[in-house]
């Protein structure tokens, strides 16, 4: 990552860290809730804590070119957007809708690679902390020998703070959790609307950074509602301290009040700005207004939320 | 290997596994509950429905045939697993209804599966319309044109068949397009999936129901040749038939077991294009994940999956099974392949010299026996060293034909005419 935005991310996190005293440690924040709430080593959840409710925006990398992603990513930091989810495509996007597929497909047409990825990475420079979405395999390959760990390596270099990988359940995460604690990155899972019981215990004890609460059944896209299934699963996970962002059909500022209304930290919002980007006249000016509406959205759904009680 | 230990992992050693997005994993627990209970264990005497069933409804017990001008030819006995003559017209039935059934016993309200060659499509239906399930297949728009006549059993059967548009059109995107819908729809819906691949428990699964060609070519070969053989060899593309045919063999060290593969046009990879125009992933893949486990694949090194090819479109896929992945690595299982034009001739050969039409598939197999054992010497393919592959294969061979070929002749006459084929009939077409 560049200098730069390494300093000012720093200095972001000491006034949070000298706002709550001292640091807890990690495990500390993805378990129940505890005492000291908020305090932790993850600047993805600080950044949620701070700018609560957040805005969280997905947009592919290379789509259509990694120098416009990079206009793009500026363009959703001004907007208002409180971390930035970057996809690093695979060529079998199995959980993607139909609007992101067409992106992951305009990106590795771009020839969008894992190091051109990182470069761009390297280069950026916002406020928002920035994640990487991508499938397993990505992360195995990189590097010469089928691993993780140089992927999690090269993408802490590069200044990411967290990874996602959509099809990488609990059962199988054991490697790249140790990888990215080993160099101080999140690793975000998913909790569905199918997930519970003793599923939800072990992936919320091995979550950090946040929970990404998957909004519906089925795959990416923009819908015209939110569903039901969000304010089920928000309830679920209401005892568990991490903080919990919703995504999956998110599209409009009436939903990301909605969601934060029910209990969200924060909306993650990724086709309808993957839309924008395929079809609005100037991109970045749209994405910035769409982040504004998104963020705004997610302010007056929160005023209405009272301040979550002490235990 | 009934030890139930083995049974309950998900992996074969540090292949298999589960990678798949949250929301499907509790029906996969679901459904490995369902497996241990219903297949495992028998219960509620599922396994002895599911015979039944395939006995008076799938045809089976097959034949195990001596192939007298076969054998004549490569100076061997070799017998034909006749997985052809299963209801459908492949081996894919053992599997499709086994699932179908089973989703059933699960109080499933509906099926979906992939299709490649439409096989497996074409069995699900069968089985979905047996069993009166609703079922929908998806089908790569590629191979919905080149295998017309199984698009229509499949709807004949009542099944609805969507056309899959990404990427090339075949198997691969197929498999994307059912994964997303059942990540949509996973608590009413059962997934067929159509070979010894995906998470687990379906690896395990598709070999158990598909292990009675094993099992019973086994038996048969004793009571016919009165003695075990010293190969057996099956083509392999996810590698349903393979495992199906091989799992009964595993414990029996000396017969040898090849998977045949489908060498394309060339086993040479185009990492530019991201094309690799063969099929030959046990020979040649890597390891990765893809479609929910890990096994060898053929990929960028940056991890892209690539586009595979074969002439036939039952093994084109860039995948494999993760069981053959990992009896490839400790050595129980070799790898062979054999390409486009030598599967061709062997399709030609066997029509002419026994009667039988063989699927493209299973022709891949037929094409290793004469590339290994046929009177031409070899050197001219350089595909190998011959003497020493002939002494591999011993002197009782079983080829399992997994499937017939109807569903190929309009493929093989397009691409016999455009070739030289020593083996082939006059395929001109007549003059009205
Ligand atoms: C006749 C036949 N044989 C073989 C195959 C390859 O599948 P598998 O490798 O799972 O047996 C197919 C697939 O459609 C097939 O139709």
């Amino acid at each position: 990552m560049s200098r730069e935005r390494r300093a000012k991310r720093d200095s972001r996190n000491e006034r949070a860290v000298s706002d709550r005293g001292e640091r807890s440690a990690r495990s500390a924040s993805s378990g129940k809730r505890v005492a000291t709430d908020g305090g932790t080593d993850s600047d993805i959840e600080r950044a949620i804590r701070e700018t609560h409710p957040a805005l969280i925006a997905y947009i592919t990398a290379g789509d259509p070119t990694l120098e416009e992603t990079k206009a793009y990513v500026e363009a959703l930091d001004r907007g208002g957007a409180d971390l930035i989810e970057l996809g690093l495509p695979f060529s079998e996007p199995i959980a993607e809708g139909p609007t992101i597929q067409a992106a992951i497909n305009r990106s590795l047409e771009a020839g969008t690679t894992p190091d051109s990825f990182f470069e761009l990475v390297d280069g950026l420079d916002v406020e928002a902390p920035l994640l990487v979405m991508t499938y397993y395999n990505m992360i195995l390959q990189y590097g010469s020998e089928p691993a993780v760990e140089p992927f999690v390596e090269r993408a802490a270099a590069a200044g990411l703070a967290g990874i996602i990988v959509p099809d990488l359940p609990a059962e199988e995460s054991e490697p790249l959790r140790e990888a990215c604690e080993n160099h101080g990155l999140d690793l975000v899972f998913i909790v569905a609307p199918t997930t519970d019981g003793e599923r939800l215990e072990t992936i919320m004890s091995q979550v950090s950074g946040f929970a990404y609460v998957q909004a519906r059944l089925g795959t990416t896209g923009a819908r015209a509602d939110v569903s039901g299934a969000t304010h089920d699963s928000l309830a679920r996970l209401s005892e568990y301290s991490v903080p919990k962002a919703v995504g999956f059909g998110v599209s409009e500022g009436d939903h990301a009040a909605e969601i934060v209304e029910a209990g969200a930290d924060g909306v993650i919002v990724g086709s309808a700005l993957v839309d924008l980007i395929a079809e609005a006249d100037e991109p970045a000016a749209a994405l910035e207004a769409k982040a504004e509406e998104l963020k705004r959205g997610a302010m007056r759904g929160a005023e209405d939320v009272p301040e979550p009680e002490q235990p | 290997m009934s030890d139930s230990d083995r049974d309950n992992e998900t992996s074969f050693g540090s292949y298999g596994g589960q990678y798949v997005p949250e929301a499907l994993m509790p029906a996969l627990e679901e459904l490995e509950d369902a497996y241990e209970r219903y297949v495992l264990e028998n219960e509620d005497g599922f396994m002895d429905d599911f015979r039944a069933r395939m006995r008076e409804f799938g045809g089976r017990p097959t034949p195990l045939q001596r192939a007298d001008r076969l054998s004549e030819r490569y100076d061997r006995e070799v017998y034909l697993k006749r997985e052809d003559l299963v209801h459908g017209g492949a081996h894919k039935l053992n599997n499709a209804l086994g699932q179908v059934l089973l989703a059933k016993y699960m109080g499933k309200e509906r099926i979906i599966a992939e299709t490649g060659a439409g096989q497996h499509g074409t069995a699900t239906a069968m089985a979905a319309a047996h069993l009166d399930m609703p079922c929908e297949i998806y089908m790569g728009r590629t191979d919905v044109n080149r295998q017309r006549p199984n698009v229509y059993r499949m709807r004949m059967n009542g099944s609805d068949v969507n056309p899959v548009d990404t990427g090339r059109g075949t198997l691969k995107e197929a498999i994307n397009a059912t994964l997303r819908d059942w990540s949509k729809s996973v608590e009413t819906t059962h997934y067929v999936i159509g070979s010894v691949v995906g998470p687990h428990p379906f690896p395990k699964m598709v070999r158990d129901f598909q292990s009675v060609i094993g099992t019973e070519a086994r038996e048969q070969i004793q009571e016919q040749a009165g003695r075990l053989p010293d190969s057996v060899l099956a083509c392999a593309g996810g590698g349903s038939n393979t495992m199906g045919t091989f799992h009964a063999f595993v414990p029996d060290e000396d017969v040898g077991l090849y998977a045949v593969e489908a060498g394309g046009s060339t086993l040479e990879i185009d990492e530019e294009r991201g094309i690799a125009p063969n099929s030959a992933t046990l020979s040649t893949g890597t390891d990765g994940v893809l479609h929910g486990a890990m096994t060898k694949l053929l990929q960028s090194g940056d991890g892209q999956i690539m586009e595979s090819h074969s002439v036939s479109a039952g093994l084109d896929y860039a995948g494999v099974g993760p069981e053959l992945s990992y009896l490839v690595d400790i050595g129980r299982v070799t790898p062979v392949s054999v390409g486009d034009e030598a599967a061709l001739e062997a399709f030609h050969r066997l029509s002419r010299l026994e009667g039988i039409i063989p699927a493209l598939e299973s022709s891949h197999a037929l094409g290793y026996l004469e590339r290994a054992a046929g009177p031409a010497a070899d050197s001219a393919s350089g595909q190998g060293p011959r003497a020493e592959a002939d002494e591999d294969l011993g002197d009782l061979v079983v080829v399992n034909v997994s499937g017939r070929g109807d569903k190929d002749l309009e493929t093989v006459l397009e691409e016999t005419e455009k070739r030289d084929l020593e083996a082939a009939p006059d395929v001109e077409v007549f003059d009205r």
